[in-house]
């Protein structure tokens, strides 16, 4: 491992919510308003996951009053308290930006269900039950060789 | 004003404790031993020069074998010298850690950037290029060097095409963001010149002033 990602081992977060492209997220952002602090819920599809390490970040869209929002939120900032992941989507892209050219029913992304998104789900629950940090980058890399191959059973 | 050798390992990015990033360069740097203390009575003027990375003995001539035997240190890749208005503190064989600066801190960083080759007008003096389209033939080319018949020379010091980069360059007010003493690391605000692995001089810097908090 080289000295940098050791870096952005020991100065991240322990764990990073399994979340993938197209997946239907509420991310919980801590805001400051004068004095007082809260969780704001912003709520959207993720369209694109950029960077690595502790650079690694996600961009959000959601439809606001008729006009697209994007926010892209640092998935290892202080400030994101946690990525709940309402639904999976199947997508076959790494980078959903049709989607901002789309517009009512269009924009929604088909969910993901069968034998994927039962692994999906176990990974994470797995996740949540390894604090330690050194698993659950054994187990993000198990992610991503599951994800990796697209297998002849995705045809449910 | 304080001076360290070190490496540059590359770029990477923090988080502030008001939740905003920023991007720092790591720098390996030091300990650096101090190799020569120069004095105003022997040399002229005030300086102590620093050694930074161990490099085998074979790898050094004569001459610079003995200087560093004389130093009692280990052979050394690079030696630079800090020069001081008054006599210097440190005694040969001191080390110099990171520990010389402090969170906050402005700091100058000296290195060489990547080399670039032969570079076009446009990449080395920011040149406008001209139209993709349209007919048109002069699109990277520099245009007009100057008149004809008056002068009929081409002005000294007139921007061209050439060589780019390799350069000894300063980067200056450079905020330190972080330390760390375990692994000998400064994390500075923003980019320094060179790649990976290259050379780099932190000092303290010279026309800044020092913040409180961190920059903000």
């Amino acid at each position: 491992m080289s000295l940098l990602d050791e870096i952005g081992n020991e100065l991240g977060k322990d764990r990073l919510p399994a979340c993938h492209v197209g997946d239907t997220v509420r991310v919980h952002y801590l805001i400051k308003e004068g004095d007082k602090e809260r969780v704001q819920i912003f709520m959207g599809t993720i369209l694109a996951i950029q960077g690595r390490g502790i650079a690694k970040s996600i961009v959000v869209r959601r439809i606001v009053q008729g006009e697209g929002v994007e926010r892209i939120f640092p998935l290892h900032g202080p400030r994101v308290k946690d990525v709940e992941i309402t639904r999976r989507g199947k997508v076959r892209r790494a980078r959903l930006y049709y989607l901002r050219d789309r517009v009512g029913k269009q924009t929604r992304v088909q969910e993901l269900v069968g034998e994927k998104a039962r692994r999906h789900k176990a990974i994470e629950e797995a996740g949540h039950a390894q604090a330690a940090r050194t698993e659950n980058t054994a187990a993000a890399e198990a992610a991503d060789e599951n994800a990796d191959p697209e297998p002849a059973a995705v045809e449910v | 004003m304080t001076l360290i050798l070190g490496r540059k390992e590359g770029m990477t990015q923090l988080f502030r404790e008001d939740g905003s990033h920023v991007g720092v360069t790591v720098v390996a740097a030091g300990p650096c031993t101090v190799t020569q203390v120069r004095t105003s009575d022997k040399d002229g003027y005030d300086a102590v020069q620093l050694g930074f990375f161990d490099v085998p003995e074979k790898r050094v001539n004569k001459p610079q074998g003995g200087h560093f035997k004389k130093a009692g240190s280990l052979p050394k890749r690079l030696l630079r010298e800090e020069r001081l208005s008054k006599p210097a503190e440190l005694s040969i064989g001191d080390q110099v850690t990171v520990q010389a600066f402090e969170l906050g801190q402005l700091v100058d960083v000296i290195g060489t950037s990547k080399g670039r080759g032969f570079a076009g007008t446009i990449k080395r003096h920011g040149f406008s290029r001209g139209l993709k389209t349209h007919g048109c033939m002069n699109y990277r080319a520099p245009g007009s060097i100057g008149a004809s018949a008056y002068p009929a020379r081409v002005f000294k010091g007139k921007r061209m095409a050439g060589h780019l980069g390799a350069k000894r360059q300063t980067i200056k007010n450079l905020e330190i963001v972080r330390i760390d003493t375990d692994r000998n690391l400064l994390f500075i605000k923003g980019a320094v010149p060179g790649a990976r692995g290259s050379f780099v001089q932190v000092q303290g810097a010279k026309t800044g002033v020092k913040t409180k908090g961190g920059g903000k």
